[in-house]
C-alpha cells in the first residue's frame, strides 16, 4: 500500500512537471491527446467563460477547430488563461501549443520573438464612441471634443496622430486604468471614448442604455488579431494556418455545420476538395483527409463562429465590416485548397 | 433606660438608584452628552449615521435584488445590490472552470477539510495525533487525486480549470501548512552557530523579504520558463504555491526569531543542563515557549497570505477575486449599474469571513496558552 502511495505521489509530481521532447509539436499534441490553447483572462466574444463556465469566443473557436481537425473532437482542448505579459513566454516555452489571445500582429513580434502569426482571425482597429444625442456622425467632427483615453497606450498615440493629420484640436482626459476611462465617459466627463472597436462594442454592451451610444464608422489604426504558434515547426504552423483558411473557405463555399453532411454529395469540385471527398489534403498536414469536414461539422465556418460570438445578434453586436469575405467587401481571403 | 422608641428588626430595603444615574437617559447623559464637546460629537455622529445608514440599508437590502431576481430588476433605475448575479454565477466564483458534473469532487474536498480541521482546532477533541497525520499527510494526497483525477476512473481535470474560492483555499491552506514549519526551520537556522546553515538561512530570508510577492510570482511565471530546458514546463499552480509558500515562510521566520530571542538564556542553559540534545531542547523547551509569544505575529502573516493569494491573478490564475472580476467583465447578460460593485462586495465579504475567523481563533488560542503571563 505504502509503495503504491509513493508511486502515486511520484506520478503526481511528474504530471505537474511535464517534459515534452523537442519533437514535432503535432506529435506531442497527438500523444497527450489535447491542444493546449493560450487565451485571455476574459474578453467577451473573444475568449470568456459562458454561463456554464466553459470557454467560448471566436478565439476559443479557433482552438476548437484545430482540435476538431486533429482529433475529430472539438472538445480536446485545454485552456491556459494568460496575461499579456506572459503570453509570449508561455508560447515559446511550450506551455501552450497555440496562442489565440487578442494578439496584434506586428512586424517586431513576428520577427523578433521566435513566434509566427498564423493569420488574422479578426481585423480590429481603433474607433470612437460618442453619445447619440450629440449628433456626431463622423470622427472628423470631433475637433475640440473631450476624449477619454488610457494613458501610455498606442491608443493615445494613434488618436494624437489622427487628430494632427486632420488638423483637428486634440483635447484629452487621461486615465491610467481602462475601467476608469469607461466610468468617466459614462459619467459624462468627456464626449468621446476611444479604444479598439471590439472593446468599444463590448464596453457599450455593459452600459445601462447601450442604444444611447454609437460607434463612429472611422477606424484609425490597424489591429489585426490572430492566433500565433512557435516558429520552427512548419508542419504545426501549416496546420494552424490551414485551419484558419478552412474556416474561411467553408464560408465562401456556403458550407455550414448544418449542411455539411449534404455538401458531401455536392458536385462542386472545390467543396469536394475542402471536405476530403476528392483528393487528400490532410495527410501532408499529418492529419486525416476529412479534417476540414470535421472543422465545419464540429465548430462551423467562419461566419458561424463570428455571428455566434461577436456578430450583430450578440450583445457585442459588431458588424462584419473588414472581417467580411473578400467577395462581400471585406478583406478575409483564403487561398484555394487544391 | 431602655426607652428606645423604635428598633428596626430588619434592614431597610435598598432604594432604587436615583433616576438620574440609571436607565437609558442617564447612560446617554454620562456617555454621550457629558460635556459640550461630547454633545457636539454625538450629534455629528448621529447625523453621520442618519446620512450613511439608510442608503446602505437600501443598497444592501431595501432596494437590493434578491438571489432569485432577474437582470431586468437589477437594471431598474434605483435598484440596489444585484444578489441575483452572485447566486447565478456562484459556481464560477467557487469552482472556476471546474466541470459542473464533476463539482462533487471539490465539494468532498471542502467537506473532508472541514471535518479534519475543526476537531484539530478544538483543543478538547480527542485523537489529536491521528487527526493531525490525517490532515497533514493523507488529506493533501487524497485531495490532489480527487481534484486532479486521472486515476481510479476519475476524469482528469487539469489545474488550469481550477478556480475561484477553490484556488484561494488550496493556495492558502497549503501555503499556511508548509510555510509555518519552513519558517520555524529558517528561524532556527538563522540562530544556528554553523556558518553555512546560518548564511543560507539569512541569505534566503533577506532575499525573499527584500522582494515584493508580485515580483516572485512574475519570476515564477515569466522568467522561470526561460531558464528551463525547451519543452519542460512546471504547472502554473505548483509555481504559485511554491512562490507564496517561500514568501510567507521568510516572514514567519523573522516572527519566530523574535519569539526565540524573547526566551531568556537561562532556559537554553537549563535545557542543556538536563542533557537534552539540540532538537529535544528546541522541541520540548524553547519552541513551545517561543511560539506562544508570537501567535499574533504568525496569524498576522497567515491572514496576509490569505489575502495575498489574490495576487496570483498576475500569473493568469483565477482565484476568488479574479473569478469575480472575470465575470464582471464577461457576463454581459448580467450587466447593470451595480453588477460589478455587487461582485466585489461579495468577494470582500468572503475574504472578511475567513480573515476574521482566523483572527478570532488566534485570540482564543492566545488566551488559552497565556498561562503564567497573564496581565
Amino acid at each position: 500500500m505504502q509503495k503504491q502511495l509513493v508511486t502515486l505521489a511520484a506520478s503526481a509530481m511528474l504530471s505537474l512537471t511535464a517534459v515534452s521532447a523537442q519533437a514535432a509539436i503535432l506529435d506531442d499534441v497527438k500523444a497527450k491527446g489535447y491542444v493546449q490553447c493560450g487565451v485571455t483572462g476574459g474578453v467577451p466574444g473573444f475568449s470568456a467563460p459562458d454561463s456554464n463556465n466553459v470557454w467560448t469566443g471566436i478565439e476559443v473557436d479557433f482552438c476548437r477547430a484545430m482540435a476538431a481537425a486533429i482529433f475529430n473532437d472539438a472538445d480536446a482542448v485545454r485552456y491556459t488563461s494568460l496575461t499579456s505579459q506572459e503570453r509570449f513566454t508561455a508560447l515559446s516555452s511550450g506551455e501552450v501549443d497555440v496562442l489565440s489571445r487578442t494578439t496584434t500582429w506586428t512586424m517586431s513580434r513576428d520577427t523578433q520573438l521566435g513566434i509566427s502569426f498564423v493569420g488574422t482571425m479578426f481585423y480590429d482597429g481603433q474607433g470612437f464612441m460618442v453619445r447619440k444625442e450629440d449628433g456626431i456622425a463622423s470622427a472628423l467632427d470631433l475637433s475640440g471634443a473631450a476624449i477619454c483615453i488610457e494613458s501610455g497606450t498606442t491608443t493615445e498615440l494613434n488618436a494624437a496622430d489622427y487628430f494632427a493629420a486632420n488638423k483637428m484640436e486634440f483635447n484629452t482626459v487621461v486615465f491610467v486604468d481602462q475601467d476608469e476611462v469607461v466610468k468617466a465617459y459614462e459619467d459624462g466627463r468627456c464626449d468621446v471614448y476611444t479604444t479598439d472597436s471590439s472593446a468599444l462594442a463590448a464596453e457599450r454592451s455593459k452600459f445601462a442604455n447601450p442604444d444611447d451610444h454609437i460607434i463612429l464608422p472611422e477606424i484609425i489604426s490597424k489591429e489585426p488579431l490572430g492566433p500565433v504558434v512557435r516558429s520552427g515547426d512548419s508542419q504545426w504552423f501549416n496546420l494552424a494556418r490551414w485551419t484558419y483558411f478552412a474556416l474561411l473557405e467553408a464560408e465562401e463555399l456556403g458550407v455550414t455545420s448544418a449542411n455539411v453532411d449534404e455538401m458531401l454529395g455536392s458536385d462542386n469540385p472545390a467543396i469536394k476538395r475542402l471536405l476530403g471527398v476528392e483528393g487528400d489534403f490532410g495527410t501532408p498536414l499529418g492529419i486525416t483527409k476529412d479534417w476540414a469536414y470535421q472543422i465545419v461539422k464540429l465548430v462551423g465556418n467562419y461566419a458561424e463562429t463570428y455571428d455566434r460570438n461577436v456578430g450583430p445578434s450578440t450583445p457585442i453586436g459588431l458588424e462584419r465590416g473588414l472581417n467580411a469575405l473578400w467577395k462581400d467587401g471585406g478583406i478575409q481571403y483564403a487561398p484555394p485548397i487544391r | 433606660m431602655t426607652d428606645i422608641g423604635f428598633v428596626r428588626s430588619d434592614l431597610v430595603e435598598a432604594r432604587p438608584a436615583p433616576v438620574r444615574t440609571t436607565g437609558a437617559i442617564a447612560w446617554a447623559q454620562k456617555n454621550l452628552f457629558s460635556t459640550p464637546l461630547d454633545t457636539v460629537l454625538t450629534i455629528l455622529g448621529l447625523l453621520f449615521l442618519a446620512w450613511i445608514v439608510p442608503p446602505l440599508y437600501g443598497f444592501f437590502f431595501g432596494n437590493a435584488v434578491g438571489p432569485n431576481g432577474t437582470v431586468e430588476q437589477c437594471r431598474m433605475e434605483n435598484a440596489g445590490a444585484c444578489w441575483a448575479y452572485i447566486s447565478s454565477e456562484m459556481e464560477f466564483f467557487i469552482y472556476g472552470f471546474y466541470d459542473i458534473p464533476e463539482q462533487w469532487r471539490p465539494n468532498i474536498v471542502f467537506a473532508l477539510g472541514a471535518l479534519l480541521l475543526v476537531p484539530l482546532l478544538i483543543p478538547k477533541a480527542p485523537f489529536k495525533k491521528t487527526n493531525a497525520v490525517l490532515f497533514l499527510a493523507v488529506y493533501p494526497i487524497v485531495s490532489y487525486f480527487l481534484l486532479a483525477g486521472g486515476v481510479f476512473g476519475l476524469r482528469e481535470i487539469p489545474t488550469e480549470k481550477w478556480g475561484g474560492l477553490l484556488v484561494t483555499l488550496i493556495l492558502s491552506v497549503i501555503g499556511i501548512t508548509l510555510s509555518f514549519p519552513l519558517g520555524v526551520i529558517l528561524a532556527l537556522g538563522r540562530q544556528s552557530s554553523m556558518p553555512i546553515i546560518k548564511t543560507v538561512c539569512v541569505g534566503f530570508i533577506e532575499l525573499i523579504r527584500a522582494v515584493p510577492l508580485i515580483t516572485i510570482l512574475f519570476m515564477a511565471s515569466i522568467m522561470l520558463p526561460l531558464f528551463m530546458p525547451q519543452g519542460m514546463t512546471v504547472d502554473k499552480f505548483l509555481r504559485a504555491i511554491v512562490g507564496v509558500t517561500l514568501f510567507t515562510s521568510a516572514y514567519v521566520a523573522e516572527v519566530v526569531r523574535g519569539g526565540l530571542q524573547a526566551i531568556p538564556r537561562g532556559q537554553y542553559e537549563a535545557a542543556s543542563a538536563l542533557g537534552l540534545g539540540y532538537w529535544k531542547r528546541m522541541w520540548f523547551i524553547i519552541l513551545p515557549q517561543a511560539l506562544k509569544h508570537v501567535i499574533p505575529g504568525i496569524v498576522n502573516n497567515f491572514i496576509a497570505l490569505f489575502k495575498d493569494t489574490s495576487l496570483v491573478y498576475i500569473v493568469g490564475m483565477k482565484d476568488l477575486l479574479e473569478a469575480v472580476k472575470t465575470k464582471n467583465d464577461t457576463a454581459l447578460e448580467w450587466q447593470s449599474g451595480n453588477t460589478a460593485t455587487t461582485g466585489y462586495i461579495f468577494a470582500a465579504m468572503v475574504f472578511w469571513v475567513f480573515c476574521f475567523g482566523m483572527s478570532r481563533y488566534s485570540i482564543y488560542m492566545e488566551r488559552r496558552l497565556n498561562t503564567g503571563y497573564k496581565r
